[in-house]
């Protein structure tokens, strides 16, 4: 790789001012060709573990397994149309599980995007050391694996093994306190990563900008409020959607919490609730109807999110 | 460069109060899972949670690797496999195809990125139940390549690798190679994936760490423990631990064997996913 590498600095001379941008068509189609060798592998990828098995799924939300004539038979394929789709959407358990993840999704987005911006923006201050270490520290969390984390703060939470039990003045395992519990596993996870992503944009707001305002007499506070953070406007959308589609998934943080407190249900999340579905009640149909409706929700709750991010930043 | 007259909230005292804070935060739990894989099962509840008791991390290490004929020496393979073959070869395919929709001009290539963009947007655990049934359908389920073949698919990566591609491969050097007579495939392998090594090896980096931290698709996949990766067999003796205490520090002790590698890549790579990430970030 080494010998490579110093190939293109000794060949960039060789073009002539003259040659045409454009190869011979010949050549042209030769290029069609090896763009489509180049990106097939991902092309097939995405064929078979994405659009097939979604394809797949939506066919299979059609039908629902009846017993048939006397049940000497077995079950039998049945089309339904959409009564998959109405059935889990009249399932109180599962308005329950979007309500969970909405309150959830309602309360962590916020939080950790907002601390991470405060992070990313002390950071940035002038007045900072060791900016290395203090941003490491706050990432390695990231290197947690879900279950992991799940695990440890399982283990935090309960009475008797983790200090967090005795020092909060709610029960983090009990009715009220799972839910701030779940958030903050997620937060814990995910507020050094985003801080990164928005302390490198922050590196590229050019430092006139920020001698001009000083010269206006703006101090630190409201440098970071009217400049830089508009100038990362894009860049907080863009967690923001990743944040949101996250949110929708939730799934890893409850179910590892089930195995320390029986207040998180087998149907807490949308996600919880399609793998109960599909592997403890067996309804396929079911599940797959569930998967597509959490599918579309976050497609379309992302798009919203981008539109809106549009409008604000014209 | 310094701020002649900060405002009190910038005192360097307060800054560095809250980011320490944040630190102690972030560090603590592992500080935890460190000092609590030292401990025998009796002290593990008895001892307070950030102090050292009797030193036990041998016995554990030896139980760990010893319990259900050493099982647990699979599931270190297995993560092994999963995240560093399906990592590399993930990245080689998605530079591949990032690089051929940033330089090259072929049939498709608008909705080839189209779709891909999409497919960022679908969310994993949406798509693990479909990729399921499928691999019922199939007859592969609980095999390895229902988990390796999916996880291949990093649509992510491949819109990094565009970005890489299109902010660190100049056209004149493509064209230079192309005058030289090397064919497109050959340019690529010798020219321009040199040029997009950092992107490629960020890729790399990012898909090990989501492959690796990986559960949903195991755990709905597999039911032959000898295919488990790390996270899918903790968290499977993590479920027995509260009928049998002594699994807790089996799960403890395996919990920080799983962390400690991405832990240390993170520190070691600094540069590399820390440039990853501003690439990813601004665009």
């Amino acid at each position: 790789m080494t010998t490579t590498t110093t190939t293109p600095t000794t060949t960039t001379p060789a073009p002539s001012p003259t040659a045409a941008p454009a190869g011979p068509p010949r050549r042209t189609s030769r290029r069609w060709l090896s763009g489509i060798a180049l990106a097939a592998p991902f092309a097939l990828l995405l064929l078979g573990t994405v659009l097939v098995p979604m394809g797949y799924a939506l066919f299979l939300s059609l039908f629902t397994d009846r017993l048939s004539g006397l049940g000497f038979d077995g079950y039998r394929q049945v089309f339904t149309g959409l009564g998959n789709y109405t059935s889990v959407l009249g399932d109180p358990a599962f308005r329950d599980s979007v309500a969970h993840v909405a309150l959830y999704a309602l309360i962590h987005i916020p939080v950790m995007l907002a601390g991470a911006l405060v992070l990313a923006l002390l950071l940035d201050s002038a007045a900072v050391r060791l900016r290395q270490m203090w941003s490491l520290a706050v990432f390695l969390p990231h290197a947690v694996p879900g279950v992991i984390a799940g695990l440890i703060w399982g283990y935090l939470y309960s009475p008797g093994i983790g200090p967090l039990n005795d020092i909060l003045p709610f029960d983090p395992l009990g009715d009220s306190g799972v839910l701030p519990s779940i958030v903050n596993m997620a937060t814990w996870q995910w507020m050094g990563y985003n801080m990164i992503i928005f302390y490198t944009a922050l590196q590229t707001v050019p430092r006139e900008v920020l001698e001009a305002a000083r010269a206006d007499g703006a101090g630190a506070l409201r440098t970071a409020l009217s400049i830089k953070v508009p100038m990362i406007r894009p860049t907080v959308f863009v967690a923001l959607v990743f944040t949101t589609i996250g949110s929708l998934q939730l799934f890893t943080e409850p179910l590892v919490l089930r195995t320390f407190t029986g207040t998180v249900t087998s149907t807490w999340t949308p996600s919880l609730y399609i793998y109960e579905a599909a592997f403890i009640s067996n309804d396929y149909g079911r599940a797959a109807a569930a998967s597509i409706l959490l599918a579309v929700a976050s497609a379309l709750l992302s798009a919203l999110v981008m539109r809106l991010s549009a409008r604000r930043s014209r | 460069m310094k701020a002649p007259t900060a405002p009190r909230w910038t005192s360097r005292g307060a800054v560095h109060g809250v980011l320490l804070l944040a630190a102690l935060y972030s560090v603590l739990p592992l500080v935890w899972l460190a000092t609590s894989a030292t401990k025998s099962v009796g002290d593990f509840s008895t001892s307070s949670a950030f102090e050292f008791a009797d030193w036990n991390l041998g016995n554990n290490l030896r139980e760990l690797f010893t319990r259900e004929d050493g099982v647990f020496l699979d599931w270190i393979r297995n993560s092994v496999l999963y995240a560093g073959a399906g990592a590399f070869l993930g990245a080689l395919i998605c530079t591949a195809c990032g690089y051929a929709i940033a330089k090259l001009d072929f049939p498709g290539r608008r909705a080839l990125f189209a779709v891909t963009l999409a497919g960022v947007l679908v969310p994993p655990t949406a798509l693990a139940l479909p990729l399921y049934l499928l691999a019922s359908q199939l007859r592969v389920v609980d095999t390895f390549w229902a988990v390796f073949i999916p996880l291949l698919t990093n649509p992510f990566g491949v819109y990094l690798a565009r970005t890489f591609a299109e902010a660190s491969v100049p056209d004149e050097i493509l064209e230079a190679s192309r005058l030289d007579g090397a064919g497109e495939l050959r340019t690529f392998v010798r020219i321009a994936l040199p040029v997009m090594l950092p992107g490629f090896v960020t890729i790399l980096l990012f898909q090990f760490v989501s492959i690796w931290n990986n559960f949903f698709l195991p755990l709905v996949m597999l039911t032959d423990p000898k295919l488990f990766p790390m996270t899918l067999g903790i968290y499977q003796w993590g479920t027995r631990a509260p009928q049998f205490p002594d699994y807790n520090p089996l799960v403890i002790t395996g919990s920080l064997l799983a962390v400690v590698p991405l832990v240390v890549a993170f520190i070691v790579l600094q540069r590399q996913w820390r440039s990853g990430l501003s690439a990813g970030s601004v665009k």
